[in-house]
């Protein structure tokens, strides 16, 4: 219960070297030891989305990984994400469409969301959309504003790409 | 320089500005209070009750305290020393009565979950780890859980020093009742209603910081809520600190819903362990506690008849309400509010002449029920447009013809209910014609009845309703309790030409901030981004009641209206003298003061105040600005300000597997004057959703003796976004003549009205199926199947 472990990682693009209590979980470890704030705990049983962080490009609980098996990842969370300007695009949507209310949610929505967006392809439909964002539950919403954000970014981004092409 | 679009006079009010306060929370840069952390802090964790109902034997902490990094434990009797207990109840509520409620479970346990120790260590984790090691034997008690049995004469009673489970009785009688139902040319329809309890699932759990400073006598609480000066009441009445020296301070807060603004014994426990620690005591709610210990919401049975004339005309409702509370009355806005709204709102939009309700509020060992999001309304919603809908099949009316013949007129007002309640401004008439239009009623009908033909199972919903908002001090101060119903703004000119407002209504993601900032950017004539808001902090803002009964707009906006407007009339005067020009020949626009005719700019707000500021001496002695204004508003003449909308619903029915597919969801709502559209608008879509939540999915489901049964997110069901349907929304406008501004509040529609609207959706589909009438929420696949008799 008490072992401890040294972990380096790769934290919003930082080279970060902790010793964490083996039983930590990711989310604690970038909260309370790195003032990594923006990351929420919500349930702590990996259902509602709040502590969504992206671990080597892939949408991930961070309730539910261990920071210990984060040894060795590059991990990203809304702040990294923020400063790097990856995902300015669809802050500004969900700004725009109030696709935020307490923002508590707002921080892995966003996460989740970028997933879907950065995949390219096809522009997903609305049913898509709301099936993407199916893990990650908002309570002052109704996810309508969401889904509008997430969607106008995708057309944006396609038509972009149109353009560039 | 040139004048932006927003620099017209009058610009902000109503434009759909997007909220500046969220662009921190869309960077993560919120301050929610787990977010938050002091010097010196410890935390605190609970054991609580596993049993519904039990006699404490002894509690045993020796392994608990000798764990390394634990700090403090104390159990109900360590904290009935420090602290004092509560009693809910509301002196108006005649006959309501409820026992002194300890914050610590102290003797004897009243529900599962109620908290018994408190653990505090230098990490929550270590104190989760010392918890798990304290021992508490418990003498299992008869746990008295169904309502209804509840009140049998024989029962157990859960409080020995009351002679029954009752916890108040309210009986109406107006109009000749009996009489409209023995009618033998009436149609006369009779229904039973069940609706489950459910919670309100903020998704930042309930979350405090208490901050005792020894040296001055000062608590801090970092409070995650809605109603800051009611709580700096409660902690000075009941940790014995003055009132003056308890600061509250909410910045974030990740969802209330009304779960918020209650009084927990854990986060009152937390606090008093900060000033017996004389250190920050940090207590976050797990998801699990949250289940446990959030208050519950809804948890009626209600039988109700109603009776139509031979001209469709709806002449007398009967309905009895019984209605689950857990073992105590919730402190201090009493557990009696929700049924007493039931039966205050049922019928209200209609034209009813005969009323007879009888509601029971009854003590039960399930955690405790308090007012949740749309207080009642759902349920009297429900029952009513059930109702309806009954009477409209029963007498072979289109439902949407039944409502047209009953519903109050639009030129009908001032008018009253049988109840008392007191309606002005309202719209009925108008948004359900509004709302046919805007679903497209009639093709609608159509297709549905064109796949019924199919075999596919379609069904609409309407609901006509009436949301109580802008309450007045009838709600809660009239009965003792600690809580304003009115609200102060503060407006004040800095030396930057900048203005700076602060309120006592608070933001929970509303938009409440955004508002106060259009409000005051309309009157001063300043670019929005040149209002800084300032809400959540008893230390800074005006005395005021905070956020709930939808009361931000209608009652913080109009104080906060009226302060603006005291700013600009004292910015006049001071520029009047500085340009010896008469101040009524002078208006603000762009940041500057301007001559009303022709808009030529005479001195900059930023001149203006540096010159008041720093060179006084330019001034005439006489002469003594105040560039800082204070009002406090509240609603006289009315109990509360009506706010009426109509919605519907559209829904498929799967026969087979009793799932529901929602289709489409319209509201249109009168809020009155509209001061942000896509925020009334959102408030609405968010309610709409969490009002299917209760028709469809969301229920504490519990054992005969009292366990909850699924209290975690995983199977306590909350709406995700793939099953929930785009929602349209339109308004009617009358604005309030209670105030100047004219709005109405926003929060509670959709809650309101989207349970009975789906309800009758469902129904409507499974009519021609021959099922059963469906009159219990959550209307699971399970009880859709029994309905139709195929479940197996």
């Amino acid at each position: 219960m008490s072992g401890s472990v040294t972990i380096t990682l790769r934290l919003n693009g930082e080279d970060v070297t902790a010793t964490v209590p083996a039983r930590e979980s990711l989310v604690d470890f970038v909260r309370e030891r790195m003032g990594l704030t923006g990351s929420h705990v919500g349930c702590a049983h990996g259902v509602c989305g709040a502590c969504t962080v992206r671990v080597d490009g892939l949408s991930v609980r961070g309730c539910l990984m261990l920071a210990a098996q984060a040894d060795g990842a590059s991990v990203d969370t809304v702040e990294g994400l923020t400063d790097s300007g990856a995902m300015a695009d669809l802050q500004d949507a969900f700004h725009r469409h109030n696709a935020v209310q307490c923002g508590f949610c707002t921080p892995g929505m966003l996460v989740t969301a970028t997933e879907l967006l950065d995949r390219g392809g096809p522009v997903p439909d609305r049913a898509a959309i709301r099936d993407h964002i199916s893990g990650n539950y908002c309570r002052c919403t109704g996810y309508q504003a969401i889904v509008d954000a997430i969607q106008h970014v995708a057309i944006a981004r396609a038509a972009a790409k149109e353009d560039a092409a | 320089m040139t004048l932006s679009s927003y620099d017209r006079p009058a610009s902000y009010i109503g434009a759909s500005v997007p909220r500046p306060n969220a662009l921190r929370l869309l960077q993560g840069r919120g301050r929610f209070v787990d977010d938050k952390v002091l010097p010196r802090m410890v935390h605190a964790v609970f054991v609580r009750s596993p049993h519904a109902h039990a006699r404490i034997l002894f509690i045993d902490t020796a392994a608990a305290r000798a764990l390394p990094g634990v700090v403090a434990i104390y159990d109900g009797a360590d904290m009935a020393k420090v602290i004092t207990p509560w009693v809910g109840v509301l002196t108006h509520l005649s006959g309501m009565r409820s026992p002194p409620q300890p914050a610590l479970a102290h003797g004897v346990t009243h529900w599962q979950g109620e908290p018994v120790v408190m653990v505090i260590a230098q990490s929550r984790a270590l104190a989760e780890d010392a918890a798990a090691l304290v021992d508490v034997d418990y003498d299992p008690l008869p746990a008295v859980c169904d309502m209804e049995a509840a009140l049998a004469p024989d029962a157990p009673r859960i409080h020995p020093q009351l002679d029954s489970n009752l916890c108040w009785e309210r009986k109406i009688e107006v109009g000749a009742v009996d009489a409209a139902f023995a009618d033998p040319s009436a149609t006369v329809v009779e229904r039973r209603f069940l609706f489950g309890r459910h919670t309100g699932v903020s998704l930042e759990p309930r979350s405090v910081i208490g901050d005792y400073d020894p040296s001055e006598d000062r608590l801090t609480m970092h409070y995650s809520g809605q109603a800051p000066h009611m709580m700096q009441s409660v902690l000075s009445r009941h940790l014995g600190v003055p009132e003056a020296r308890v600061r509250v301070v909410a910045e974030d807060v990740g969802g209330s819903f009304g779960i918020k603004i209650h009084t927990y014994g854990d986060e009152i426990a937390a606090l008093a362990a900060s000033k017996l620690l004389r250190r920050p005591v940090k207590f976050v709610a797990d998801r699990l506690e949250s289940f446990l210990s959030d208050i519950h919401a809804r948890d009626h049975r209600i039988t109700a008849r109603a009776a139509l004339d031979a001209d469709g005309r709806l002449t007398a409702v009967e309905i009895d309400d019984v209605t689950g509370i857990g073992p105590y009355s919730v402190y201090p806005r009493s557990s009696g509010i929700e049924g007493n709204q039931v039966v205050n709102l049922i019928g209200a939009p209609y034209d009813l002449g005969a009323y007879r309700a009888r509601l029971r509020v009854v003590f039960q060992n399930k955690t405790p029920m308090c007012q949740y999001r749309a207080v009642g309304h759902p349920i009297a919603m429900a029952v009513m447009e059930g109702l309806m809908d009954d009477l409209a099949a029963a007498s072979g009316r289109d439902p949407a013809d039944l409502r047209r013949i009953n519903l109050r007129r639009d030129d009908s007002y001032p008018s009253a209910s049988p109840q008392g309640l007191r309606f002005a401004d309202l719209s009925h008439q108008a948004c359900l014609e509004k709302l046919l239009v805007l679903m497209d009623y009639d093709a609608l009908k159509a297709e549905r009845d064109a796949l019924r033909a199919r075999g596919i199972h379609r069904g609409i919903g309407l609901v006509s309703m009436v949301e109580v908002t802008n309450p007045s001090p009838m709600f809660y101060g009239a009965g003792g309790a600690p809580i304003a119903a009115q609200d102060g703004a503060t407006a004040r000119l800095d030396a930057s030409g900048a203005v700076h407002v602060s309120n006592s209504v608070t933001e929970q993601g509303q938009g409440t901030e955004t508002i106060l900032a259009q409000i005051t950017a309309d009157v001063m004539g300043v670019h929005l981004r040149d209002v800084h808001v300032t809400t959540g902090d008893t230390a800074t803002v005006p005395y005021g009641g905070g956020t709930w009964a939808s009361r931000g707009a209608g009652i913080g906006g109009e104080a906060m209206f009226q302060a603006a407007r005291a700013l600009r009339a004292q910015v006049l005067e001071v520029a009047g003298v500085i340009l010896q020009a008469k101040p009524e020949t002078l208006t603000l626009a762009g940041g500057q003061v301007v001559d009303t005719a022709g808009g030529a700019i005479r001195i900059s707000l930023r001149d203006l105040a540096r010159t008041v500021y720093y060179r006084g001496n330019e001034l005439p002695s006489g002469l003594r600005p105040e560039l800082i204004a204070t009002r406090h508003y509240r609603v006289t003449d009315y109990p509360f300000v009506f706010t009426n909308g109509a919605m519907a619903s559209y829904v498929e029915v799967d026969p087979e597997t009793g799932i529901v597919t929602l289709l489409g969801h319209w509201v249109v709502e009168d809020v009155g004057t509209i001061l942000n559209e896509k925020l009334v608008d959102e408030q609405i879509r968010g309610g709409v959703v969490q009002g299917i939540g209760a028709a469809l999915f969301e229920e504490c489901v519990y054992s005969d003796d009292g366990q909850l049964q699924n209290a975690t997110m995983a199977d306590y069901l909350v709406p995700m976004a793939a099953e929930m349907p785009d929602m349209v929304i339109a308004h009617v406008c009358t604005p309030t003549h209670t105030s100047e501004l004219g709005a109405k509040g926003a929060g509670e529609a959709g809650t309101a009205g989207a349970p009975g609207a789906v309800m009758n959706a469902v129904n409507d589909a499974l009519r021609p199926l021959g099922a059963a009438t469906l009159s219990q929420m959550p209307m699971t696949p399970e009880r859709i199947l029994h309905a139709l008799g195929t479940a197996r």
